[in-house]
């Protein structure tokens, strides 16, 4: 008996998602797909820098109960969304799921907005009313992080709407995790997307597992990207999503593509999460330490270091680390003396103008 | 002021508002090559092009989804239904977005779209298109909920909905739409959300009610109440039920000390209901009869003509409430 149900695990084993799947060895370093001042990606490094580390202490300060709920980390998964908001513009909109602190820390949020929403303070990029998954920056195109799985897919779709509309220079980047594309809005989108032309992105990180579920457990196309073409003529792009080169060359292309012609790009962004879906999983269950031990081997930032070893020697990389440190340090203490919204707050924000509801100034109506 | 079918009185609100802003659009299941599957949309694909009013695919989340989207980056969307019965299948968007961007993101965000279409009985249509699904609306805060009774007050609300910045639900009775009348035409012409309107003045009793509740089952009750049995009823349309005017009901109800509630529903977690325990809380000292309230029967309306009449509230059944509440046998 045991020997079949190692048998039946091995064969499971072979059809389940490994790291070999999108780079050829972990051992040979792939040259870097495009070639960006040093100064950039310097910036980059340090983004991925900065939520990694901005995540350990999220976690922290979880089991600290400083932050409560639902929480998601983005560590392991930071070249996915560094290599895309590098490569957008100002005018540029993201949508996020849930997991959304990375984002959110990249895309005009500082550190002290982002760690004061997950402390529920008033001094949150929302006011304290969104929490972990409801990160907002809108002056800066950062549209939120949505709680439901595909929820925010049209949402993107109708950014794109509106720039094709009114012909703007722009694009809609809509990121999802590939659980996402078993929604029905997100084949309602990508339908509406393609018969109209709008200049979206859709990008897919797909981390191998919706919650714990592995992607050919959930999806009759464990080949995601090849799910976009025939049924919706959206071109679809399998990318190293643990390359943050491999991830600002696919979006830079997708939104030249976007914006000239108009057409929207899918991207399954193949990438790994270290942690368990949240903080309540301990990820044990559906995946093997050596699974995960595989992909770390595959660092976005070991990577980048490894690609430009003149640009990262050790002393840059402490000294950097050093004041990553005191910037998320100093978000944590920021939050942690910032004061919780005002009762009165709970009036406010709900409607513009409604009778027994705080309007825009301040006044109850 | 113009005579005119409900349905074009709808019509001329949108032409007159897409006139008047270029970032409304039109969008919905058949509105344009089609004319509208009621004909609201009748001829505004001529006068604005398939870039404002846009055929959609069959795709209610989708295109309700997009809609939101492009409202919450400026632009004006109003979304049709072909009937409410649909959005069923675009609830997640309307609840989980479009009541929830502006309190989720602090404020960051507004979203000023109209979600419009037909909503309760068509006549013989079954059960899965006759449904009169308001209180899923007025149930969740961050969207408002209007619901016109004449040609008159359908185009003026349809204007405010499009000009406010809030999410409205905006919802048409299916069977208004050839009911005729007079109409104000003129473009600056419009009605407060949020306001009740004492349709007919009375004294004895205070009828509530909203919809095509007010011509086809109140009016007709009210013409037998006090023609034959000299009740004077005060009728009070509620133009918005969310936000629910509740000065103008509480002040008529304290005036008559009666109250029926009226309502094309079903009787549980309804409008009515909440509107019954409302008046009993904010007037309990001024009531001289319990409050009655009319509604559909609680079950899923029949096709066969006669099981549908007798589920819909009809005049009969007004009256008699109206007699219950007046202690006359």
């Amino acid at each position: 008996m045991a020997t079949s149900a190692q048998a039946e695990d091995k064969a499971k084993n072979a059809k389940s998602p490994s790291s070999s799947e999108v780079s050829d060895s972990q051992s040979a370093i792939p040259k870097p797909r495009v070639d960006l001042p040093a100064e950039k990606l310097m910036e980059m490094y340090r983004q991925m820098l900065l939520i990694r580390r901005f995540e350990e202490r999220c976690a922290q300060q979880y089991q600290m109960g400083k932050i409560k709920g639902f929480c998601h980390l983005y560590i392991g998964q930071e070249a996915v969304g560094v290599g895309t908001v590098a490569a957008l513009g100002e005018k540029d909109y993201i949508f996020q799921t849930y997991r959304d602190h990375g984002q959110a820390l990249i895309r005009g949020c500082s550190s002290r907005e982002v760690m004061a929403e997950l402390f529920g303070k008033a001094t949150g990029c929302s006011k304290g009313k969104g929490g972990s998954m409801h990160m907002f920056k809108v002056s800066h195109g950062m549209m939120g992080g949505n709680g439901i799985v595909g929820g925010h897919v049209p949402l993107a779709t109708g950014v794109g709407w509106k720039l094709m509309y009114n012909k703007e220079k722009a694009v809609a980047v809509c990121f999802m995790g590939e659980a996402a594309m078993n929604q029905g809005v997100f084949h309602e989108s990508l339908n509406m997307a393609s018969l109209w032309n709008l200049p979206v992105i859709y990008i897919v990180e797909n981390n191998l597992y919706g919650m714990g579920t592995a992607v050919h457990r959930a999806s009759a196309e464990p080949e995601l990207h090849l799910r976009t073409p025939g049924a919706y003529r959206i071109r679809g792009v399998k990318v190293d999503g643990m390359d943050v080169l491999e991830m600002y060359a696919a979006i830079d292309e997708a939104r030249t593509i976007a914006i000239e012609e108009g057409r929207p790009t899918f991207i399954n962004a193949v990438c790994y999460r270290y942690r368990g879906h949240s903080m309540s999983d301990p990820a044990k269950t559906y995946r093997t330490k050596d699974e995960v031990s595989q992909w770390q081997l595959r660092d976005p930032m070991k990577r980048l270091e490894a690609q430009y070893p003149d640009l990262f020697p050790e002393e840059k990389v402490e000294a950097l680390e050093k004041e990553i440190k005191e910037e998320v340090m100093d978000a944590i203490k920021f939050a942690e003396d910032s004061p919780f919204p005002n009762d009165r707050e709970i009036w406010s924000d709900v409607y513009i103008d409604y009778p027994g509801y705080i309007g825009p100034d301040g006044e109850f109506r | 002021m113009a005579e005119m079918t409900f349905r074009e009185a709808l019509g001329l609100a949108l032409a007159q508002e897409m006139e008047r802003d270029d970032q409304i659009f039109l969008m919905g299941e058949e509105v344009a090559q089609y004319q509208g599957a009621y004909k609201v949309s009748q001829g505004l694909l001529e006068k604005f092009g398939e870039k404002r009013v846009v055929d959609a695919p069959i795709t209610e989340a989708g295109f309700v989804g997009l809609g939101i989207g492009a409202a919450h980056v400026g632009m004006r969307p109003v979304i049709e239904v072909m009937t409410f019965n649909f959005a069923i299948l675009a609830l997640d968007q309307i609840i989980n977005n479009a009541a929830k961007l502006r309190q989720m993101s602090g404020g960051q965000i507004e979203v000023p779209m109209v979600l419009r279409g037909p909503g309760g009985a068509g006549g013989s249509l079954g059960s899965q298109h006759s449904q009169s699904l308001e209180q899923q609306y007025v149930h969740i805060p961050g969207i408002k909920v209007v619901m016109p009774s004449t040609p008159d007050n359908a185009k003026a609300l349809l204007k405010a909905a499009i000009r406010d910045p809030d999410p409205v639900i905006f919802i048409e009775s299916e069977k208004l739409y050839n009911s005729r009348g007079e109409v104000n035409e003129d473009p600056d012409y419009v009605l407060p959300i949020g306001k009740a309107n004492v349709h007919k003045e009375g004294t004895d009793v205070t009828i509530i009610t909203w919809s095509r509740m007010l011509t086809h089952v109140v009016e007709p009750a009210v013409e037998i109440l006090e023609g034959e049995f000299g009740v004077s009823c005060e009728i009070i349309d509620c133009w918005s039920l969310s936000p629910l005017d509740f000065e103008t009901l509480t002040n008529s109800v304290k005036k008559t000390g009666r109250c029926v509630v009226v309502e094309e529903s079903w009787p549980k977690a309804s409008v009515g209901a909440w509107i019954a325990s409302e008046m009993y809380a904010r007037c309990f000292d001024y009531l001289d009869a319990e409050i009655a309230r009319v509604y559909q029967k609680d079950v899923p309306l029949s096709y066969a003509f006669n099981l549908e009449e007798i589920s819909l509230p009809r005049p009969v059944d007004v009256v008699e409430a109206v007699k219950q509440v007046s202690y006359i046998s």
